[in-house]
């Protein structure tokens, strides 16, 4: 009887110290990051505080240069913090890990790889205590996944601007992080295959389980509103604040033809366009 | 089917000028001691040095397809050795600020100096005239490798280091994969550049040492007074010359990714 309380006083201590540590994929407290440049030092973001929990999506928006790639970086660990901390899976984050994948704004594939080493290459780094059978198979399963299978022994510099991000998706899901970060990921394609790879992205997500947690930066409102649970938008640099975060009431699977003309959709899509934009007409420039 | 042929018209023109040049200047300096050879004189002689180009009758009269093995040896030594040296230091060069402060001035003090004031020093070093052609060739070779080699690395561009940074990539693979692959081109450039100035060199460093080589092979066909061999030679340098290049820019070609 004795042991039977001890037993689950022990695990309720153990969910109570889970809840006080945050059970929160990540967790960024009082965030500071201010760069040297030679005119001084500049701020680029001050005092930002958000947490993102796990299996979410959320996205980062705001004006070029407001600072969301710096806040992204402070997550991934490219981007060291000034003051503050970032917890990742409750790690204080002091470089880039393989708990945290990074799609990068350029896709930044290595031009003179194939698409199969470009991944290859990615898992073989980031999976320590893998055998080379087992990374071979991971890198099959993403590839084939993002259906460039019939691609791999191609070079970025022979495929589509679209195929390449691709390759960069299932780069960043083969190390199978439980966190996701995409710097932009889609600025650079065209409207109809930014929107294909939108649902594509949705579908690894749904094929993992929801688990992952999903760091989208954007400028575009669609996008945040289609992707995100919730659209944390900046304020203009420089020491960028969190303007607002807007939640997004759309349920899950999303249809991106339906979902435009729900009401819920354009009121989240107005507010957004109110906070990211002051000027709707040539009346409103002086 | 014409614009085919084309280029090999313009080539076959412009070699006529050339032989025309000689002719013209063969009939200047008719009446001088020792007259410029007419083209014709020249191709003979060209032929006849391709008819038997190996042959050996003793230390001082070799066929010209030795004279040029040997010259071709003394560059692929110099070469060789200079590459070894400058492709890990233009790393370190190209991947440290320190490094590029410390070695810059030393660089650009000795890079405009003619590979052949380093003879002497060579003659010295070796004590002998062929090991001091080798060793003017390796210090030709060294500067403009070095140079294009820290200029690749020193300039990969952020998002190919994002990545290795990113992933975790090791030092070793970050050199292999990253870094190396990046500056392959600017590598071969600098060894392009490197081989032309080394075949440009050779020929005069062999008149100084002497004893074998197409550089005194030319001095040798001078002192007997036979300028259609002169000649001959320079036609053959000029062809080995723009070989070497071909080949150094077709593996630069092949070296060069787009993303």
């Amino acid at each position: 009887m004795e042991s039977i309380i001890n037993k689950s006083t022990e695990v309720l201590v153990e969910k109570m110290i889970q809840k006080a540590i945050g059970t929160a994929a990540i967790a960024i407290d009082n965030l500071t990051i201010s760069f040297k440049t030679p005119k001084g030092v500049y701020t680029a973001i001050k005092d930002i505080s958000l947490t993102v929990e796990k299996g979410e999506i959320i996205a980062l928006i705001g004006h070029s240069g407001c600072g969301k790639s710096t806040l992204m970086g402070a997550v991934s660990g490219m981007v060291k913090a000034t003051e503050g901390t970032v917890l990742a899976n409750g790690n204080k984050v002091t470089g880039p890990g393989p708990d945290r994948g990074i799609v990068f704004q350029n896709y930044s594939l290595l031009p003179w790889l194939t698409v199969y080493k470009n991944v290859y290459e990615a898992v073989d780094s980031a999976l320590k205590n893998v055998s080379i059978a087992e990374k071979k198979e991971l890198v099959e399963k993403n590839l084939k996944q993002v259906n460039l299978w019939e691609h791999k022994d191609k070079l970025p510099g022979q495929i589509s601007g679209g195929m390449k991000q691709r390759v960069a998706i299932a780069r960043a899901f083969a190390i199978n992080p439980s966190i996701l970060l995409l710097d932009e990921p889609f600025g650079a394609l065209d409207a109809l295959t930014k929107s294909t790879m939108h649902v594509e992205l949705l579908k690894l997500w749904n094929l993992d389980n929801r688990e992952k947690t999903i760091v989208i930066v954007t400028h575009d409102i669609e996008e945040a509103i289609f992707l995100s649970d919730r659209v944390v938008v900046l304020n203009n640099g420089p020491e960028a604040t969190i303007k607002e975060i807007v939640d997004v009431p759309l349920a899950r699977p999303r249809n991106k033809k339906d979902i435009v003309h729900l009401p819920e959709y354009m009121q989240t899509h107005d507010r957004l366009l109110n906070l990211l934009i002051d000027k709707f007409s040539i009346d409103d420039i002086q | 089917m014409l614009k085919k042929c084309l280029p090999a018209v313009y080539f076959i023109a412009g070699i006529a000028i050339l032989l025309g040049m000689f002719d013209l200047a063969s009939w200047v300096t008719a009446k001088n001691q020792i007259p410029i050879p007419s083209a014709s004189k020249v191709l003979s002689t060209l032929y006849s040095l391709w008819k038997d180009p190996f042959y050996d009758n003793g230390p001082n009269d070799k066929g010209i397809g030795f004279q040029l093995l040997k010259s071709l040896i003394t560059v692929f030594k110099g070469f060789t050795m200079a590459t070894l040296l400058a492709l890990p230091v233009g790393y370190i060069i190209g991947s440290s600020k320190t490094m590029m402060r410390l070695l810059n001035p030393v660089i650009q003090i000795l890079k405009p100096v003619s590979p052949l004031a380093w003879f002497p020093l060579g003659l010295a070093l070796f004590q002998a005239s062929d090991k001091a052609a080798v060793f003017a060739v390796f210090i030709t070779c060294i500067w403009p490798t070095l140079i294009n080699t820290s200029l690749g690395v020193s300039s990969v561009p952020a998002d190919h280091t994002n990545v290795a940074k990113a992933f975790g990539f090791s030092k070793f693979k970050t050199i292999t994969k990253v870094y190396l692959p990046y500056s392959l081109p600017y590598i071969f450039t600098g060894l392009k550049l490197s081989i032309g100035i080394a075949w440009v060199v050779i020929v005069a460093a062999e008149m100084l040492s002497g004893g074998a080589g197409i550089g005194f092979f030319v001095w040798d066909s001078w002192n007997a007074s036979s300028l259609e061999k002169v000649v001959a030679a320079i036609l053959i340098i000029g062809v080995v010359g723009l070989i070497l290049d071909k080949i150094f820019s077709a593996l630069q070609k092949r070296f060069t990714y787009t993303a």
